[in-house]
């Protein structure tokens, strides 16, 4: 977590007093009527002041009292206030964010190259003014000017203004660490970058969009659940307005009594309409996309992030998401004739230059194992051997030794060239070895074969675990590795994935990818190579390392600035907890209209049917303090639920038959509860102070 | 409550479950278009209509096309029923030498029986022929039916389909339920009825002499008129294809239509025999049966209580008869209870059941006058109706209604378990969502519309029998009637005048096709979707849980939309009966 994002994850002063201003700036009928629901209370508060100004001035008789009609108009005015407050607050977090962002942006100067050589001289631009396929040359401390690729050079580069992790990371041109961000500084060397995106589409300026809120369109499922939210609106309005003429109707048959009044249809109304998740529900979508930025994920769009939530499938890589980065050392099996140690010290030689992983957990393994201190060859006759594709050995000639470790094959060549016999006991160690799902790497010193280092993938502590929970909440996941099929079962089985793909191409993952949606899986991937591309555009979530290639980013729907592959499984989380969120409030805003038909109805028809106050259950005061109890709870609801809706609701590793039980349980019968007591206390407080 | 009562409602809910199974793996058969024991008899017959009237069975179409077939067989029927009333006086089989009838009367039947709700503003044996009686309404009886199934068959396709663009042939599904389920176990049922007494004759009318004279207005009558007609032949669809429009005005009531225990008791098991059945049919064809089972669960977790709400309420009678000191206890030499409007051939329990029974589904026949019911008693079938007619609902229509609630149900339920909600492995997205609350809201609105309208008109309150609120129940009866496609009527409204006529024609209109429409676009929509896998993470749609969540979302959606008008009719008129004593 960056240090810029921290400090905005409470509500913070300058949040809510900037989120109390833009509440009044959003009474604006232009934006209240995008949303149904509120644009509905926003009339009926304009309708109430009318009514209840006509009624203090004695022009319309029938309104009821008109003290009454412009306190029921305060509160409808203040729940459609405190909506846009709940969203206002949602956009301000995500502003405040993007201010950080954009404060790491400094107008710089670019250096642009006339050709596509450091050496071609260059011209001091803006750095604003730079095109796509321009090329730029970033000299040490020099901050780059725009996203791009590296076309020449190596350097190291400070990212940490965009994924807040200080370490310096390498980037030279060609491979899998080509892609650079604007924004972020070269700390040694230079490199030759050609720009890739045009001003105000960088990738800076997609996140900063993204977290103001301002690119968010409505997603499918928020316009599915608006759809839904309108038509129970018109529902309502239908069960409201009818009520007129029905009372109408009641009081000229039954004689006595008066017609319920315009303004205590609206408050019915309003009571009964979801407001709680039509306030909210704007919140909700930007909370969620907030989130989704606070692990340092960049969606490209809110539909990637509700997406995520459905994803059934996760391809995950073995390296570095199952497994630690790298295999280690983890015994020595000495041939025939050969002590360990003897093996051990041998190993620990021809690895002392190898500065890969792998050479120094030999090391390591080596004088844990036998005190066998690395030592320093300064001063002696040798060479070292570095591992290359074309040998797959690597080792050092020491002082007439021939020491040389790598793959059993190479090695047997080696030992055989060199005049050797090649022990049958190491073929059979080597294959104990690979079915156990290790790497047998074999160890020589020149005719001899002195025995087999285990290396080993090391699984990840409580990852197994995290495959568990997955597994419970439908999610399937498969490990793909480059490995043989052998050693790929043995970690499966030992990391605890449904399934795996061993020795993967591009090609095999894309088909496999295929297969599952195929299947109606829903299919999510990470990954950082060029060859990764067509698999990520194939997936329906695909994250993209940062330390990626351009053309992996752009074939992802996310960006993950971490570059930490077991993200995907935060990313799902933070997809389905958008979607609880919304069920949830939906279920309790609907819950809700049960205890308040039992406040209002009693109280609006008391006049021609007192027999209704049978079905005062909770024995409310008078019929206005019932009337005003209900609206003011339906207000005060708003603003206790905005946390929730900011935070979102807490998903669990459960089957979707538990999670939804124990949901409705709390919304669902929270809804029906909650309001009984609620508007029992309001009415009380009302009662006390004696006006109503 | 008598035990005898109670147990009269659990063996009619047993027999009629036992049923569900053969009735619906039969039914499943026939619109898979495979092999039954009736395909040697009806494959010729069947394949012979095609040849007939040129329909190529292996032809396929998309939704709008089906849509558009299933709307013109019903235009062409309305057109039918209206022309025969219209021209009967000069028709054949018409021995009572019966007149045109009325523009306006015509137009609500043509319109009630081309949507199968079968309201009846007219008087049967008074106004209608023999050939009105059998070519137009017995005839709209079948069709009207075959069409619901139909349509169901079709949604049902769109679930189990691929990526597909085609959703049948409705004219294959049309005749396949008119010819190999509605037509088969009419003649069974008809035959059985003409056994027990039920008419069936082309016979005129008879006057015999009383037995016993009778004194009315200082006159003493001899003579009475018997009505006959081919009632049997009608009386057995018209309780199948829950259509409910009676040969004789008291329908069921009626000693010709409905003459012994055995009659009353297979009447009431035909009402909700094929709805419930098709509840198998749809677990067959979705190849799931416990999908199918869930959606009888929660359709009998919400008939059973209402039933026995209602014979309770009716069983403890009137409490100013208590007043006055009148016993209306159940006992060996009398039934108990209010007995008013009720046949004392039937009782209290029987005419409980089939006054919940026919309000469940959307049939609206009746063997008791439901607007003399106890307002609790009223209640519970208007209630029913104003569920949507999901519960059983109408053949076909019922099932598609309550596949709506499920929609809105697995929607929100489906958000509550994080991922987009999905419905036998089809996701339910805008699309679905606005059409299935097409379907919710479009009869809510015809019927509360409707009522607001009717009580504003001075014409139309003029109709209303009882002052207070017990007219207000008989103008929301009427409209909740006609507005979910039932036909029952509360009785004590005058409703064959023009208002009545036109406004309840519009509404069934409207809540019959506004429904069809949107349900086949889903089927459409659903059609083309590829199907999603069933994980641990898809929300069960077989389980209790899931039953439990249905039956909420109906009866919430009924409960928050109609509480208010009911609490001004019904739960008021109570109130003030209990209240005063």
């Amino acid at each position: 977590m960056t240090a810029t994002h921290a400090g905005t994850t409470a509500l913070s002063r300058p949040i809510v007093l900037q989120g109390i201003r833009d509440s009044f700036a959003k009474l604006d009928p232009r934006v209240q009527v995008r949303n149904p629901v509120m644009f509905v209370v926003f009339v009926g508060s304009l309708f109430t002041t009318v009514l209840g100004a006509a009624a203090a001035l004695g022009m319309a008789p029938n309104a009821g009292r008109p003290g009454f009609v412009l306190l029921i108009s305060a509160w409808l005015w203040l729940t459609v206030l405190f909506a846009n407050f709940a969203e206002a607050v949602a956009e301000g977090r995500g502003k405040a964010q993007a201010a950080a962002l954009r404060s790491t942006r400094k107008e710089v100067q670019a250096k642009k190259l006339k050709g596509r050589r450091a050496e071609g001289g260059h011209t001091l631009v803006q750095a604003s003014s730079l095109r796509r396929d321009d090329v730029v040359l970033v000299e040490a401390l020099d901050v780059i000017p725009a996203d791009g690729e590296v076309i020449d050079g190596v350097a190291s580069v400070d990212e940490s203004a965009i994924t807040g992790e200080s370490a310096p990371v390498l980037r030279e041109s060609g491979g899998d660490f080509c892609s650079v961000t604007g924004g972020t500084r070269v700390l040694s060397d230079w490199l030759v970058v050609r720009v890739t995106s045009n001003p105000g589409e960088a990738f800076l300026d997609r996140m900063i969009a993204m977290v103001e809120g301002a690119r968010r369109g409505k997603t499918p499922n928020e316009i599915a659940l608006s759809i839904l939210l309108s038509f129970l609106t018109l529902v309502f309005l239908l069960a409201t307005v009818t009520l007129a003429p029905f009372s109408r109707f009641a009081v000229a048959s039954s004689g006595v009594g008066t017609a319920v009044t315009a303004v205590v249809l609206v408050a019915l109304l309003v009571c009964l309409i979801p407001t709680t998740i039509g306030g909210l529900l704007s919140a909700i979508g930007i909370a969620g996309m907030d989130r989704m930025v606070r692990s340092n994920v960049i969606a490209t769009s809110g539909r990637a992030v509700e997406a995520a939530g459905d994803v059934d499938v996760l391809l995950l890589d073995k390296t570095g998401t199952i497994t630690l980065g790298d295999r280690q050392a983890a015994a020595f099996h000495a041939a025939p004739g050969v002590t360990e140690q003897e093996l051990a010290d041998a190993a620990q030689l021809a690895s002392l230059a190898d500065e890969t992983p792998e050479g120094r957990s030999i090391v390591v393994l080596a004088k844990q194992q036998f005190q066998l201190r690395g030592r320093d060859l300064a001063g002696t006759m040798h060479e070292f051997h570095k591992f290359s594709a074309q040998t797959r050995m690597s080792g050092v000639d020491l002082e007439g030794r021939r020491l040389r470790k790598g793959a059993a094959d190479a090695v047997r060549r080696f030992v055989e060239a060199e005049g050797g016999a090649w022990a049958v006991a190491v073929t059979q160690q080597v294959e104990t070895v690979a079915r156990g799902g290790a790497t047998p790497l074999v160890v020589a010193d020149g005719k001899r074969v002195l025995g087999v280092i285990e290396l080993r993938d090391i699984v990840k502590g409580g990852i197994r675990e995290r495959f568990v929970e997955l597994r419970q909440m439908g999610i399937k996941t498969v490990m793909v590795t480059g490995d043989n099929r052998l050693t790929a079962a043995a970690i499966a089985a030992e990391a605890g994935v449904d399934d795996f793909l061993a020795e993967a191409t591009p090609e095999t993952k894309l088909a496999l990818i295929r297969r599952y949606q195929g299947e109606g899986h829903l299919v999510a991937m990470c990954g950082d190579g060029t060859n990764d591309a067509p698999a990520l555009a194939q997936a329906d979530v695909a994250v993209a390392m940062n330390t990626g290639t351009q053309a992996a980013k752009e074939a992802g729907n996310m960006v993950d600035l971490d570059s930490n592959p077991t993200k995907l499984i935060e990313v799902v989380d933070v997809g389905k907890q958008l979607l609880v969120t919304r069920g949830a409030l939906t279920t309790f805003s609907i819950a809700n209209d049960v205890a308040k038909y039992f406040a209002i109805i009693p109280a609006a028809f008391a006049a021609t049917y007192p027999q209704l106050d049978a079905f005062n259950l909770m024995r409310l005061a008078s019929p206005e303090s019932a009337i005003l109890a209900a609206v003011i709870f339906n207000a005060l609801i708003i603003v206790v639920l905005v946390p929730l809706a900011l935070r979102g609701v807490k998903t669990r590793a459960v089957s979707a038959a538990h999670l939804l039980r124990r949901n409705l349980l709390v919304f669902g019968l929270g809804g029906l509860v909650v309001p009984f007591i609620g508007i029992k206390l309001i009415d009380v407080l009302l009662a006390a102070t004696g006006w109503i | 409550m008598t035990g005898q009562g109670l147990l009269q409602l659990a063996l009619y809910v047993v027999v009629l479950v036992a049923l569900v199974k053969p009735l619906g793996a039969y039914m499943a058969a026939v619109f898979r278009g495979e092999r039954t024991f009736l395909s040697p008899l009806l494959g010729p017959v069947e394949r012979l209509i095609y040849r007939i009237s040129g329909v190529d069975p292996a032809h396929e179409s998309d939704w709008t096309r089906y849509a558009f077939d299933a709307l013109l067989v019903n235009l062409l029927g309305f057109i039918a029923v209206y022309a025969l009333q219209r021209l009967q006086g000069v028709l054949p089989l018409n021995p009572q030498g019966l007149g045109a009838i009325s523009p306006d009367s015509s137009f609500n039947t043509a319109v009630s029986f081309a949507t199968n709700t079968n309201w009846q503003g007219y008087v049967g044996e008074a106004t209608m022929s023999y050939l009105t009686q059998m070519l137009g309404l017995a005839v709209q009886n079948f069709l009207s039916a075959a069409t619901g199934i139909a349509v169901l068959i079709a949604l049902i396709r769109g679930f189990v389909r691929r990526e597909a663009g085609q959703i049948g042939n409705f004219w294959v599904d049309f005749t396949r339920s008119t010819l190999h389920v509605l037509l088969p176990l009419s003649f069974i049922l008809a035959v059985v009825l003409a056994s027990q007494g039920v008419v069936q004759s082309f016979a005129p009318y008879q006057q015999v002499t009383l037995v016993e004279p009778v004194v009315m207005q200082e006159q003493t009558v001899t003579e009475q008129t018997l009505p006959l007609g081919p009632a049997a032949s009608q009386v057995a669809i018209k309780q199948l294809g829950t259509n409910g429009g009676g040969f004789f005005n008291v329908n069921s009531a009626h000693p010709f239509e409905n003459p012994t225990p055995l009659s009353n008791f297979l009447e009431m098991l035909a009402i909700l025999l094929i709805p419930a059945a098709l509840c198998y049919t749809f677990g067959r064809m979705v190849n799931d049966q416990r999908q199918g089972w869930a959606l009888l669960a929660a359709m009998l977790v919400i008939f059973v209580p209402l039933l026995v709400g209602a014979f309770a309420a009716e069983q403890a009678g009137n409490p100013r008869f208590d007043a006055l000191g009148v016993d209306q206890a159940a006992s060996a030499m009398q039934p108990g209870g209010n007995m008013e409007g009720k046949e004392t051939r039937f009782g209290i329990a029987n005419s409980a059941l089939w006054a919940t029974a026919t309000t469940a589904a959307s049939n609206g026949s009746v063997n008791s006058m439901h607007d003399s019911f106890t307002p609790l008693g009223g209640l519970a079938p208007m209630w029913l109706m104003q569920l949507g007619e999901v519960v059983f609902g109408g053949v076909g229509s019922g099932l598609y209604g309550m596949l709506m609630f499920a929609v809105i149900a697995v929607f929100i339920a489906g958000l509550m378990v994080g991922r987009t909600p999905e419905y036998l492995g089809k996701k339910i997205e805008a699309y679905e969502v606005k059409m299935a609350a097409i379907v919710l809201l479009v009869p809510c609105l015809a019927v509360l519309l409707g009522t607001a309208v009717a009580v504003m008109v001075p014409a139309a309150t003029a109709s209303v029998a009882n002052p207070g609120t017990h007219g207000f129940s008989e103008i929301l009866y009427a409209f909740s009637s006609a507005g979910n496609n039932n036909g029952s009527a509360f009785a004590g409204l005058a409703a064959n005048t023009p208002f009545y006529n036109f406004a309840l024609g519009i509404a069934m209109w409207v809540s019959r096709y506004w429904l069809m429409i949107p349900v086949l676009a889903i089927a459409g929509s659903l059609a083309a979707k590829r199907a999603t896998a069933i994980t641990a993470g898809t929300l069960p749609t077989h389980t209790p849980l899931f039953v439990a969540l249905l039956v909420t979302t109906v009866l919430l959606v009924g409960a928050l939309t109609f509480l208010p008008a009911l609490a001004l009719g019904p739960i008021v008129e109570h109130l003030q009966l209990h209240g005063s004593h």
